[in-house]
């Protein structure tokens, strides 16, 4: 196959056929050391700086399990609803590759540490879809090669390659789902969401920061297609490394077109590897597989079976974090809000800034204003993310209670806000500096409703004769003479008060 | 033939200790003796002359500092070359490994650092291990001082014949199917096969993981014992190193004894292919312990009789995972790498060119044990048989105290006469291989000539996992019957070379 395939437009495809996907992700864990040895896993390194004998699989030397990978598997194994192996090996996965010092890698085969679970993702419009888990097992990574010389990155046409093992060794675990049916057209969006619910999930327990962008998780997106009404899957591609929540809902996508043209010619779908191009958002072949590839596993000799008491796992499990969805429902419970605001928020990548305000004393409202509004705003005219923006939680925190107190009205706490953006220090010395404060002097104030009284006797004629809808006039011209330093809410009440009208 | 050379290693510490002996002159003496012999023996493929020196001054220095030395400071040892030692090249007798010098000391390189002892040099060992009479080794045979046109016995026959030609009063070995008992049985000298996980064997290069086990030879038991002591114990380095305390073997070899004792002997380890000298010398052992005072009891073990069937299945399964990694592209040798060829190649040319005869051939069964389609009818058959001889050592030791048999079939045979027939060869790992896949402790002491060659006949001794004392203990006992009864230890009817 190549990229030239004319593909079928995406509704024309799923009128024909139904997708059946299969998720593979792999998730480095943020342990500090690797996976069987004592060197570092921190990235940035000078090459081959973080290798030792073990990780460059000198001869001689043996791996020793890292506690904290066992522990990072089993929190994951739990929060995905896994049952957890009472006992359980690595084995070796046989196969050459320069990037990979031993030429195995330490896997586990046909006993995983954790196995069938199940993990519900919530799709844009708040329904949720169950995505059924088979297992999840520690592995490690490979090194990395660079290949010098070629026009494309890739071996082909290369004069040399490069190899740096500062990553072999990392600790991985590998998340496989069980085949995804059901998912009809939101198939992409499904995988999406699967691979967002599971990075916030990872993240929420602490055992890796989830980078895509970085590699700190990949995904390979397998798919098929069968006519509608027939049970039997189709022959699958499995595109690898695919690096972005984005790319993964367009490379499922593009999948889905090349596969039902193929289809819809009368040809056959080759199981093969595919890489996707972020630029063009399609895919192309990689690695043809002809057969299986026959990777000798066998239990690895070199270490002892991994057997966690019943106890450990009862005491990870009761450590655990409240979980994404769980915590995200929590929340919209309790602030009221609907599954689409919900949704907004997550989007805008609001939601731990939020709650770090509310954590810091403001009200749940308040927070929300702040961030999806002015905040929101902010960020998206610089391009940034929310949480790089230079305001912290408690200082937005602390701008709420400002208003609350009424010190500041909202036109003021907005100056405020972009005064702190703008480095002129915490909102207290913004409110200093550029003399933000409501006016409360309460003579001033009656000056400035007499002066407007006396200056709109019209409009002071119809608030007495009842409209007090009016009295809005008056309290702009009260606020324009304060330069909007004056509660509006009070300035209201003067009027009315001085023209003899009670509040309808 | 200066007299140093002739003393255990436990009379050369006690001399260093009192002052009566310089270390440097221990280790001059025996580089010395190298010299003289080994290009005649070949049991060496690096002497490390200087660094050898420098760890006995050291030694001496220490001594001169009024410092507390220990059991085995200042004497001299041969390390088997399948062991990593930092700066000194290690090839485990193979061209693919040949000029690399590794960047780190094995666990036991280090522990006899520690103790003080004297690191002469490197043996000779069939290439990775695999074999039973060092003539795999890509550097040249290694001859059995008794007879040099006879094989030491292997893998580690260079280890062995370092003691036999007194080059070396300590040895240290590695044994996966027997290859520290058979070459110590037709040596005359005693080697110790400890229980699996009680020699780290982190820095050992790995031949079959899960049989591989590094342990101690000596020309006497009480100096395997305290060999033993230096090198076991717990290593977090090593996964399957068993965090236990070590076996009492050295107050096990001052204490010898089989007086009420339980000896089994097993029906399967006797029959066709035995020499009749070697089950002569075995029965009279046999009769030995009885008057010694234990107790001898039949066993019957017939899974046994598959053992060596599984063992190479299981054995080569694990080395052609293990010797994966030499590729050509990290370390040792490397071929082909002019320009014209890919990584790919490159690896092929060397591995082509890098690996002998019995490397290929068990890199080959083993990849084809463990293909899909064929791992449960090999690999997986195996492993049952595996469990089934462990089930029936832990019968037979319900019975018996320890086991003793034969160590290695026949005497030493004669350079050339096996190499062309893996099968023959094999057969010489036929009484020590049940140990290794059960993972317990044997060990091979000189019981006689065999009276047709007047080649030294081992006896094995076997011990239930972690049990190792006992065999220093059945050791001591019989050395000592052996010893009154000769007038002298059987190795001083070696030829002086």
């Amino acid at each position: 196959m190549t990229t030239t395939t004319d593909l079928v437009s995406y509704e024309d495809a799923l009128a024909s056929y139904d997708p059946v996907m299969g998720l593979e992700v792999h998730v480095e864990l943020g342990t500090k050391t690797k996976m069987f040895c004592g060197c570092s896993t921190a990235l940035g390194a000078d090459p081959n700086t973080q290798t030792c004998p073990v990780c460059l699989g000198m001869p001689g030397a043996l791996p020793a399990v890292n506690a904290t990978g066992v522990e990072s598997a089993i929190k994951i194994g739990l929060a995905l609803n896994c049952e957890i192996a009472e006992w359980c090996r690595f084995a070796r996965k046989n196969y050459f590759y320069p990037d990979m010092p031993k030429n195995f890698q330490t896997s586990q085969y046909d006993e995983p540490i954790a196995f069938d679970g199940y993990l519900d993702v919530q799709l844009e419009d708040g329904e949720t879809f169950r995505v059924q888990i088979e297992r999840a097992h520690m592995e490690e990574d490979t090194g990395k090669s660079l290949h010098v010389g070629g026009a494309t990155g890739r071996i082909h046409g290369a004069s040399h390659s490069l190899l740096d093992y500062n990553r072999a060794g990392i600790p991985l675990i590998e998340i496989v789902t069980k085949p995804i049916e059901g998912a009809g057209e939101r198939a992409p969006e499904v995988a999406r969401a699967y691979v967002r619910e599971l990075r916030e999930l990872i993240r929420a327990l602490g055992v890796s920061e989830a980078r895509m962008e970085m590699g700190q998780m990949r995904c390979d997106v397998n798919l098929s297609l069968r006519p509608h009404g027939r049970e039997k899957f189709g022959t699958r591609s499995e595109t690898k490394n695919v690096n972005s929540l984005r790319s993964v809902e367009r490379a499922a996508r593009f999948e889905i077109q090349r596969h039902a043209a193929v289809l819809n010619d009368g040809g056959t779908i080759i199981q093969e590897t595919r890489h996707f191009h972020e630029d063009t958002g399609s895919t192309t072949s990689g690695r043809v597989k002809e057969e299986a590839e026959d990777y000798r596993y066998f239990p690895e000799p070199d270490l002892v079976p991994v057997a966690p008491s019943r106890q450990w796992v009862e005491e990870i499990r009761s450590g655990l974090p409240e979980l994404p969805l769980v915590r995200r429902n929590r929340l919209r419970e309790e602030w009221g809000i609907s599954g689409n605001d919900m949704q907004s928020i997550l989007n805008a990548g609001a939601l731990d800034p939020i709650v770090a305000t509310i954590d810091a004393g403001a009200d749940a409202a308040s927070a929300r204003k702040w961030w999806m509004g002015e905040l929101a705003r902010s960020a998206n005219e610089s391009g940034k993310a929310l949480d790089e923006l230079a305001i912290t939680p408690v200082q937005v925190a602390r701008v709420a209670e400002l208003v609350t107190k009424g010190e500041l009205n909202d036109k003021l706490a907005r100056q405020v806000i972009l005064g702190v953006l703008a480095g002129e220090g915490t909102p207290d010395e913004v409110v200093d500096k550029r003399g933000l404060k409501v006016v409360s002097d309460e003579g001033a104030l009656t000056t400035a409703v007499d002066e407007a009284i006396a200056g709109n006797p019209g409009v002071a004629d119809k608030i007495r004769g009842g409209k007090v809808a009016a009295a809005g006039a008056l309290v702009g011209a009260v606020m324009k003479a304060t330069r909007g330093q004056a509660d509006a809410a009070r300035v209201k009440e003067l009027i009315l008060e001085k023209l003899g009208v009670a509040e309808g | 033939m200066s007299d140093i050379i002739k003393l255990t290693a436990a009379e050369i510490a006690a001399k260093i200790a009192s002052g009566e002996l310089t270390a440097v002159q221990v280790t001059e003496a025996h580089l010395a003796r190298i010299e003289a012999v080994d290009e005649k023996v070949h049991a060496f493929l690096h002497v490390d002359r200087e660094g050898a020196l420098a760890q006995a001054r050291a030694v001496d220095e220490k001594r001169e500092r009024g410092e507390k030395l220990g059991p085995l400071a200042g004497v001299p040892l041969a390390l088997k070359d399948i062991f990593t030692t930092e700066g000194i090249p290690t090839t485990v007798g193979s061209k693919i490994l040949e000029g690399w010098i590794p960047p780190y000391d094995a666990t036991v390189t280090k522990r006899l650092k520690a103790a003080d002892v004297v690191i002469l040099g490197k043996t000779n060992m069939d290439e990775f291990a695999m074999g039973s009479s060092t003539e795999n080794s890509a550097y040249g045979p290694t001859g059995n001082p008794w007879d040099l046109t006879k094989i030491p016995g292997g893998s580690g026959g260079g280890s062995s014949a370092a003691l036999a030609a007194f080059q070396a009063p300590l040895a240290i070995g590695t044994d996966t199917g027997g290859s520290i008992r058979q070459p110590a049985s037709v040596t005359g000298t005693v080697g110790v096969k400890p229980t699996y996980g009680g020699v780290s064997r982190y820095g050992m290069v790995a031949f079959s993981s899960s049989l591989d086990q590094g342990g101690p030879c000596a020309r006497t038991v009480l100096d395997a014992a305290l060999l033993h002591e230096v090198i076991a114990g717990h290593d977090p380095m090593d996964s399957t190193s068993i965090d236990a305390p070590v076996p009492a073997v050295v107050e096990a070899a001052r204490n010898g004894s089989v007086d009420g004792m339980r000896v089994g002997v097993v029906k399967q380890f006797r029959g066709e292919g035995y020499q009749a000298g070697v089950v002569q010398r075995f029965d009279e052992s046999v009769e030995l312990l009885k008057s010694l005072g234990a107790e001898i009891v039949e066993l019957d073990c017939p899974s046994f009789d598959l053992a060596l069937s599984a063992y190479y299945l299981i054995a080569p399964s694990e080395c052609s995972s293990n010797l994966a990694r030499f590729d050509g592209l990290r370390y040792g040798a490397r071929v082909g790498d002019d320009g014209t060829h890919s990584a790919e190649e490159v690896t092929s040319l060397t591995r082509e060119a890098g690996f002998g005869p019995e490397v290929k051939r068990r890199i080959m069964l083993g990849t084809y044990a463990l293909s899909s389609g064929y791992y449960d009818a090999y690999y997986g058959s195996a492993q049952k048989v595996r469990t089934l001889i462990k089930q029936e050592f832990e019968r037979a030791f319900e019975q018996v105290d320890v086991i003793v048999s034969p160590t290695t079939p026949t005497t030493a045979f004669a350079i050339g006469e096996r190499a062309d027939d893996p099968m023959a060869m094999y057969l010489a790992d036929l009484c020590t291989i049940p140990t290794n896949l059960a993972g317990n402790a044997a060990m091979s002491l000189p019981c006689g000539l065999a009276p047709e060659d007047n080649l030294p006949v081992g006896l094995q001794i076997i011990a239930p996992a972690m049990k190792d004392d006992r065999l220093y203990k059945v050791g001591a006992a019989v050395e000592a019957a052996f010893v009154e009864k000769w007038g002298h230890p059987l190795i001083e009817e070696a030829p002086s070379l």
